[in-house]
């Protein structure tokens, strides 16, 4: 990072450095770090055994499951669309720049819509009295109330999280190495999986990563749409929702820990790829 | 490669990038494409390499239309700006890709490669990666690349751009060498006219995208066929008129004349210094620039401020110093017509120092 | 052309799914939400947001999420800067962790400040005898909207920072200008773009924040009822008449901060 000159560096003794740096301690402390041990001492609190309990009751086991599928499900459909819609973006020249103008303001509204609000969208199109939620559930696959629901909505929140990784890099990279694989005789697909990808395979990585966190941790959005049906569309946030509500903290404590201990090895991963992508795009 | 090219249009939205250009080139040649930036040049290259669609007109290789052949299958071998050198991908690699592609067998490949890193004097950092070369040898690398799958046409868009002064000399002329060496027919695209007089067999000067003039960079200097041309194949300076200078008074002054004199066709000298005082003004030394091998001065004759070149073997002038201005010849430009005019009242043909 | 997308034929197809996928995720249902809550005439969407409740819902959101949002510029402002110019023990594990509010569930989030506030705590016991309601009150609102939005305005600045020509530091440094001068009138101006549009990034996901918010704030209509939170309850309560019209304010709100960020960011990048 930053090497500060001496005149700078002189100013780590000063008093006004030392204030700072302290302003800062507190702040990650009281916002960040005491608020995360709790939740490990919450858990452990009435022992190991009432946490495995908590943990292992049907509903928390299902909601586990729910919530895997989700995430699994949201985090392939949006990293094969948010790559297409990215290069097409960026490098579609077949669309007017107008339209791509229109379609690129268009990809960071998820961003300004509230989940709930998210959810509710899809459930106005989509829900058991209109037309549409009507037709699926006559054909045995509702979606609204259940999985395809859910995942939608989850679509719905993460779909910018992608294209924002790659559209940059994509941008950055410009369109000379594919020009000059394409003057060596490379088609399309050859030129994308052995120039393209190479370039933004970081970029991608890290996108996954996010997709996976806010899949993982949605929660308005799902609460909304799925009706939060225990053993049937609850998931792992919205049953800590309704552990909270019976007064059941420690239980919410439970699996709170599990999420925030998947979330913290996704920040892990996510600085680790951030480096990756970094070294990636400074080195030329 | 004979390669033909006939009406050739492109826009750009409104902005109308290439207009008419119609030109032919013989198998073997090696042409330059100068202008100003965003002229068209580059715009020209794109389409022969068919990563750019023409809007109207037509590209022939060998007499066959091209068009719609897509830039795979054109077997053009081009070299980017900026190389495009794929990073994540050595030396070894990059110039391989082409050959990879067509499926070559592996021994043939490593053959191919070999030869190429040894023509191009890259033996020795095949496993390296671009980021970890030096300018001269990522173009060194860009243009093996190009080579390696044996293309017809060597296209290259501004092959010196990025590279040092110093080294872009040196490059230039290893490239002239090799190029001649594999006998392959190339153009490549410049702003620079040094570069362009340097290594290519004919010229052709592209402004506002259509072809001002096509030859070779002896017959654009002796005869510019418009002002644009003269001004920007060496150096020169734009006159109204002439008329009143000693020896030019024939030239009549138009509104759309435009005379052309270039510091070459110039001579200073002090008093007694030059042979044909007759033919000769006097002017006052306004500036003098050292040029390393030469003076630039620059002389005022009456209201006129001219440019001449004086050899370091005469004598020094100093500024503000009445001296003789003999002006051996001028272009003069008159709406589509353009004329060489020589000093009248010179009677023996003088040397020319050019 | 383009090198990526360049067979004929079968592209048409892929290219029709994409804007297809684009539209149904994200075009339909923004303007489905603007019609129904029209749909049933102007006077009922009037009526649905005249409703004290809504009107009160949503006013306590724009207060409390600019409250967070400023609370956010200052400790922003100041993290970034620490983090960037300061080499102290612990400085790389502080960087990593700024991102954690946006990987962890806002549900968790909810649930950490409701243990750390809650009446439980030591804070809640402390708080309690003081006399001063903070889980179940606005406090603990915008404790969990600055949690929730805490990233945003450092890592808006943070790449202002790295960019930013030192030089210009030394400059004002030799031209005899004083730490403090310095900071004001070269670093700031440097980080503003940085810490607005990170600000108003934090405002627009206070206003829409729920997870974190539902679980701290008590939800007592008229008093700690956020807007999203109305939404929700109304949309539990079968009044989708209701819970549009708010969201159709909220969105609209929303909307215009996003487009702010943009047209500011199109400035600064020219």
């Amino acid at each position: 990072m930053s090497t500060a000159p001496t005149t700078l560096t002189s100013k780590k003794s000063s008093t006004s450095s030392k204030i700072l740096i302290l302003i800062t301690y507190s702040v990650f402390i009281l916002l960040l770090i005491i608020p995360l041990v709790q939740i490990v001492i919450g858990a452990f609190d009435h022992g190991v055994q009432s946490l495995f309990q908590a943990l292992l009751r049907p509903e928390a086991l299902h909601a586990m499951w729910i919530t895997l599928s989700v995430v699994v499900v949201v985090t392939l459909l949006n990293t094969l669309f948010g790559v297409l819609t990215a290069i097409m973006l960026v490098r579609g020249q077949w669309l007017s720049s107008r339209v791509r103008r229109f379609l690129n303001s268009m990809i960071d509204l998820p961003f300004a819509v509230s989940p709930v609000i998210g959810g509710f969208m899809i459930m106005l199109l989509l829900g058991p009295q209109t037309v549409m939620g009507a037709f699926f559930s006559d054909l045995g696959m509702p979606i609204v109330y259940a999985f395809p629901g859910m995942v939608l909505a989850t679509l719905f929140v993460t779909f910018p999280l992608m294209i924002r990784e790659i559209a940059p890099v994509l941008q950055e990279i410009g369109t000379q190495q594919e020009e000059a694989a394409s003057m060596l005789g490379a088609y399309s697909w050859t030129t994308f999986w052995k120039v393209t990808w190479p370039s933004i395979r970081w970029g991608v990585t890290y996108g996954v990563v996010l997709t996976v966190a806010r899949s993982l941790g949605e929660f308005g959005a799902v609460l909304v749409v799925s009706g939060n049906i225990m053993n049937k569309t609850q998931t792992m946030t919205t049953l800590v929702y309704q552990d909270v509500d019976n007064f059941n903290i420690a239980a919410a404590n439970s699996v709170a820990l599990v999420l925030a201990v998947c979330s913290i090895t996704l920040l892990l991963v996510m600085e680790w790829a951030k480096r990756r992508k970094g070294v990636h795009t400074h080195a030329h | 490669m004979h390669i033909e090219v006939r009406d050739l249009n492109k826009w750009f939205g409104q902005y109308h990038a290439v207009r008419d250009v119609n030109f032919s080139i013989e198998p073997g040649q090696l042409i330059g494409l100068l202008g100003p930036s965003g002229g068209g040049k580059t715009s020209v290259l794109r389409m022969l390499a068919g990563l750019e669609y023409p809007d109207s007109g037509e590209i022939l290789f060998h007499g066959k239309v091209m068009n719609d052949v897509p830039p795979q299958e054109r077997g053009i071998g081009f070299v980017f700006q900026h190389y495009a050198l794929f990073k994540h991908m050595t030396v070894y690699d990059n110039i391989a890709f082409g050959l990879t592609i067509q499926k070559w067998p592996k021994a043939r490949i490593r053959a191919r490669v070999a030869e190429l890193l040894e023509l191009t004097g890259l033996s020795g950092v095949e496993k390296r990666y671009p980021h970890q070369l030096s300018g001269g040898q990522r173009q060194r690398v860009a243009f093996a690349r190009a080579l390696a799958p044996e293309p017809q046409l060597l296209l290259l868009d501004e092959p010196f751009a990025a590279i040092d002064a110093k080294i872009r000399k040196e490059l230039r002329s290893w490239l002239k060498s090799l190029i001649e060496r594999v006998g392959i027919t190339s153009i490549f695209v410049t702003h620079d006219q040094d570069e362009a007089i340097e290594v290519a067999d004919e010229i052709m000067i592209i402004q506002q995208g259509s072809v001002e003039q096509k030859g070779t960079p002896w017959d654009i200097y002796k005869s510019p066929r418009t002002p644009f041309v003269a001004e920007f194949i060496g150096e020169s300076t734009l006159l109204e008129s002439i008329g009143q200078l000693k020896g030019f008074g024939q030239v009549p002054a138009q509104s759309n004349t435009k005379v052309l004199i270039r510091p070459e066709y110039i001579e200073v000298g002090q008093p007694g210094e030059l042979k044909l005082a007759s033919a000769s003004e006097n002017g006052i030394v306004k500036a003098m620039h050292f040029r390393g091998s030469e003076w630039m001065i620059e002389v005022a004759v009456g209201d006129l401020l001219l440019k001449t070149y004086r050899s370091l073997e005469s004598p020094v002038l100093q500024i503000g110093e009445t001296v003789q201005v003999l002006i051996h010849r001028v272009y003069v430009f008159d709406g589509d017509s353009h004329s060489v005019i020589e000093n009248s009242l010179k009677e023996d043909p003088m040397p020319i120092m050019i | 052309m383009n090198a990526v997308l360049n067979h004929k034929g079968a592209l048409w197809g892929f290219r029709t799914t994409l804007l297809l996928y684009m539209f149904l995720l994200i075009i339909l249902p923004i303007t489905g939400i603007y019609a129904h809550s029209l749909s049933a005439g102007w006077d009922m969407f009037v009526e649905s947001i005249s409703d004290p409740l809504a009107w009160k819902a949503v006013w306590l959101t724009l207060r409390l999420s600019l409250i967070a949002m400023v609370i956010n510029m200052v400790i922003g402002t100041i993290a970034a800067w620490v983090l960037h110019r300061y080499q102290f023990p612990g400085r790389t594990l502080l960087n990593s962790l700024v991102d954690l509010p946006f990987a962890l569930p806002t549900a968790v989030g909810g649930l950490m400040i409701l243990l750390l506030l809650g009446p439980n705590s030591f804070v809640g016991q402390w708080a309690d005898a003081v006399g001063i309601r903070i889980v179940f009150g606005e406090p603990a609102i915008v404790v969990a909207m600055v949690f929730v939005t805490f990233p945003f305005v450092i890592r808006a600045v943070q790449p202002l920072l790295e960019e930013a020509d030192k030089t210009q530091e030394e400059a004002a440094h030799t031209l005899g200008a004083s730490k403090w001068r310095t900071f004001y009138q070269v670093l700031l101006p440097q980080m503003r773009p940085g810490i607005i549009s990170g600000g108003m990034l934090a405002f627009s996901r206070a206003m829409a924040e729920f997870g974190a918010v539902v679980l701290v704030a008590g939800n007592i209509p008229g008093k700690t009822l956020i807007a999203s939170v109305y939404i929700f309850g109304e949309i539990e309560s079968d009044n989708p008449q209701g819970a549009a019209a708010v969201s159709v304010i909220l969105l609209t709100l929303s909307f215009l901060v996003l487009w702010f960020i943009n047209t500011l960011q199109a400035k600064e990048g020219r």
